[in-house]
């Protein structure tokens, strides 16, 4: 009951410095923060799959692309409400991220991680092929943009929701089942849970998630979609996410979200190795040294001081 | 005279388990000492803390050197080979790349070695190049047994080598042990589910019990012990 | 010689599939043989695929072995061969002949793969399998940064190992380039079949990479054979490096980076733990997409890596531990 009553003080707590902090910041620390909040989506569906199946995919930037690309598409050809084209980013995220589920079915460890890699490849090169519809190398831009300030009111606003129907999903029936696929797979077959139709399922979840965080990421590259925009760094960037944040931690995947939403701008201003590359080593060196002190991720450490704590 | 091998106060564990608590034992050079107990009772685990296989503490002395900070592969330069429950052989390579690794920490030609160990299992000669994978069980027991003995190791440690096995070859293997020991000296600790056979083949045995050496002596005081007649050798 | 072989082939049997493999790959060979009999681009695509794909297929050599080792996938194995073929481009202009930087260059791979296994890979290896991945996605964005810091990101350009010579073969023309390539690649691989397959190190690195609890047990140095494993790797990969420069004409610190694709799809198509599946995975993808963009209007080039995976998304529908790999034993 103490612990329960922990966790929503400091989930209100969150929402307070998220809500306040806008109005305080600059408008470029608001944009960076709104960043963090798109991060946070993408990493929050990669931890759903990776930490409860036990699946992992280094292709959620795919996923990113195809909401992304259908925020742009939508609002340029049709003009829609931007929201609404979260939602059907999220709607046909989650039905390809179902078909992309089927076929890891039979795959498992290195083979599905890189054909989920194949993914984050391929899918940012097939605008070029149908470059009439999806505009090649040119990109789609939105028929308007947003302000900094909306964009990290909707982006944490759909953090929020997003983060509540994970909570939702993972705490009822659904969650005990991808627990007892990730434990075990042969063990949760044998106590009569329906491995394929998991396993799809949190794939399925997981890609909606990418969706939406591509739709934002879209927004938050002033409305413009274009291949490069989802290269494969992006994919590994979500992947980088979700090692940093270790399984099933909310403070966990802020964490996560914050290391690859911040720590390429903000060491972007590195002395004598200059910007780009300067970016590029300390982004490299931070990862690797997480990984090394914390290779639980932040989920991990926080485990540690709680057991410290109580001892 | 001291004991090739002795142990004292050993302490194991498996993660939070306690496996072993406090084992002490000694084995004679050129004897063979079985070790009986119970499933669980920390036999497996005694050879594995003398192989350096499991996280270990108290002093585990080897012909007057501590191995108790010695990882696995330094304890098998030192002569010890370890047998491991399942026979342990790579079923991946060829008969001969499997004795060749028995003497991974020999130099130079072990043509010698596979030749005295070929005195001793014959067949082996013969099927060299086949893979370890397609020989039946007991013959994979056996060439684990030749692999371990191509190193000429000073002390064998051989666990559960009848597990699985049909009685005839069970009967092969510990004539081919026997043999061992009285024609090369070879020093075995014995770690075996089958008590009758096992104090055949030892001089002298340990009971252990939930981690603890609950008895020990002679083979012949432990055959005529009533609490070891009762449980391990069933009359 | 002739049982040694015949086991060699047993050993790569992936069970029953085999038989079917082997069928495919020869029918595969004579379609390329009759194709370039008949048309001499045919030809020429040809053996420019064979070319290009040993390159593919060494790199996924490099693959293979750190994962045979450790049962990662090295993300960074093409960063390390980007940047061991710019340590070769230093060599050369601090003064050494090609050659002499090509042996050079090899051994320090060598080190630096053994350097990294020991420093980066080892302290995780043992506590989450994602985290040595991770950490080869960092060193991936790192070694980027640290080649771009120290030789910029423009092109830079290498003396010819090869020459510019062209051979006519009956109407054929075959760049000397191209065969160079395929020679230095089929060598390397050979040495280092020789080297697992006849010597006591290959067989304590097998062994370790196989079991290693029971290599540990018959005195093997487990740890430090994997991390030879890992430099091993390193020096095909340089190898990979070096011979795909030519090819591409100019250094620049993205060479790698679509070659690294390439043996990802090669490696998962002979099987992860397949080294001579990595080679033929190598020259069958390097074939196949220099003729597929030549021939299929539909595929044109900037489908190449697209059309590449969703071949290997179908072989592993099929075959999911890939054409030459061994099923997993899972284990409850």
């Amino acid at each position: 009951m103490r612990s329960r009553i922990a966790t929503v003080a400091s989930l209100l707590i969150a929402a307070a410095v998220l809500s306040v902090l806008p109005f305080v910041i600059s408008d470029y620390n608001v944009s960076l923060v709104a960043r963090v909040g798109v991060f946070f989506i993408a990493v929050l569906g990669l931890d759903i799959l990776t930490g409860y199946t036990g699946q992992i995919s280094i292709g959620h930037g795919a996923f990113m692309a195809i909401g992304g690309y259908t925020t742009a598409v939508l609002s340029r050809d049709h003009d829609t409400n931007l929201i609404v084209t979260m939602l059907i980013a999220f709607a046909i995220c989650f039905v390809v991220g179902l078909l992309v589920g089927l076929p890891a079915l039979r795959l498992s460890g290195a083979y599905l991680a890189l054909v989920t890699f194949a993914l984050a490849v391929s899918v940012p090169l097939l605008p070029l092929k149908w470059s009439s519809f999806l505009g090649g190398r040119d990109g789609v831009q939105t028929s308007h943009e947003v302000s900094n300030l909306w964009l990290y009111g909707v982006a944490w606003a759909a953090s929020a929701v997003l983060f509540v129907l994970a909570w939702l999903i993972l705490r009822g029936r659904v969650g005990r089942a991808f627990r007892a696929v990730r434990d075990s797979e042969i063990a949760a077959v044998a106590s009569g849970i329906e491995l394929p139709v998991y396993k799809t399922l949190a794939f399925g979840i997981s890609a909606a998630y990418a969706g939406v965080a591509g739709s934002l990421f879209v927004l938050a590259n002033n409305g413009f979609a274009a291949p490069d925009e989802f290269g494969v760094v992006l994919s590994l960037q979500i992947l980088i996410g979700a090692a940093v944040a270790g399984l099933g931690s909310l403070w966990g995947v802020l964490a996560g979200a914050a290391f690859v939403g911040l720590l390429p701008s903000v060491s972007s201003s590195v002395p004598v190795i200059g910007s780009t590359h300067g970016q590029d080593v300390v982004f490299g060196a931070a990862v690797i040294l997480v990984m090394l002190l914390l290779p639980d991720g932040f989920a991990g450490l926080l485990t540690r001081i709680r057991r410290l704590a109580r001892a | 005279m001291t004991a090739l091998l002795e142990l004292q106060d050993v302490e194991a564990r498996y993660g939070p388990v306690h496996v072993l608590h406090g084992i002490s034992l000694a084995v004679e050079e050129g004897s063979v000492v079985a070790v009986l107990g119970p499933n669980g009772a920390g036999k497996t685990t005694t050879l594995r803390a003398v192989s350096g296989t499991v996280r270990r503490a108290g002093r585990i002395r080897f012909a007057g050197r501590p191995l108790d900070r010695l990882g696995p592969a330094a304890v098998a330069r030192l002569g010890v080979a370890h047998v491991p429950e399942g026979r342990g052989t790579f079923s991946e390579l060829t008969v001969w790349e499997n004795l060749r690794l028995g003497a991974y920490t020999r130099r130079g030609s072990i043509q010698p070695e596979l030749e005295r160990v070929f005195t001793y299992f014959p067949w082996l000669s013969d099927r060299r190049r086949q893979q370890a994978g397609t020989l039946s069980g007991g013959e994979q027991q056996m060439l684990a047994l030749a692999r371990a003995f191509v190193l000429r190791p000073r002390l064998l440690l051989l666990d559960e080598p009848s597990l699985g096995l049909a009685p005839v070859l069970v009967a092969e293997l510990f004539r081919i042990v026997r043999e061992l020991n009285e024609k090369e000296g070879l020093t075995v600790l014995l770690v075996e589910q089958n008590a009758h056979l096992a104090l055949q083949a030892a001089v002298a045995g340990y009971v252990l019990e939930a981690g603890r050496v609950v008895l020990s002596g002679s083979s012949d005081e432990l055959r005529a012990d009533d609490s070891v007649r009762r449980s391990y050798l069933g009359y | 010689m002739v049982t040694a072989a015949t086991s060699r082939l047993e050993g790569l049997r992936g069970g029953a599939g085999f038989p079917l493999v082997s069928l495919v790959l020869v029918a595969c060979a004579a379609g390329l043989l009759v194709g370039s009999l008949r048309s001499a681009t045919f030809a020429q695509l040809t053996v420019q695929g064979l070319a290009l794909g040993a390159v593919y297929g060494i790199l996924a050599l490099a693959l293979v072995l750190v994962y045979r080792a450790t049962r990662v996938i090295n993300f960074a194995q093409g960063e390390l061969a980007m940047a061991t073929t710019y340590i070769a481009y230093q060599l050369i202009q601090w003064g050494l002949s090609y050659w002499e930087a090509f042996v050079a260059t090899l051994a320090i791979a060598l080190v630096l793969g053994t350097v990294l296994e020991l420093t980066l890979i080892r302290p995780v290896l043992h506590r989450s399998g994602i985290a040595a991945v991770i950490v080869t996605v960092g060193l991936f964005v790192l070694i980027d940064g640290i080649v771009n810091w120290i030789w910029g990101g423009d092109f830079k350009s290498m003396p010819s190992p090869f020459g510019t010579k062209i051979y006519h073969v009956g109407g054929v023309s075959i760049a000397r380039l191209y065969v160079g390539m395929f020679v230095v690649v089929v060598v390397s691989a050979l040495l280092v079949w020789v080297l697992f397959r006849f010597t006591k190190l290959g067989l304590g690195m097998r062994a370790a990479a196989l079991r290693p609890a029971e290599a540990a047990l018959v005195g093997v140095r487990v740890d430090w054979m994997l991390a030879v494993g890992w430099g091993l790797a390193a020096l095909l990969g340089a190898v990979a490096g070096l011979m795909a420069e030519p090819s591409q004409f100019f250094l620049q610190p993205t060479l790698m980076q679509p070659i690294l694709v390439y043996a990802f799809a090669a490696a998962v198509l002979g099987g992860l733990d397949s080294p001579a599946g990595a080679l033929i995975g190598g020259l069958a993808i390097g074939v196949s997409l220099n003729l597929v963009v030549q021939y299929v209007p539909a595929i044109s080039s900037e489908l190449q890596e697209p059309f590449a995976f969703a071949v290997i998304i179908a072989v592993l529908l099929l075959k999911p531990s890939g054409l030459f790999g061994h099923q997993e034993v899972r284990r409850v």
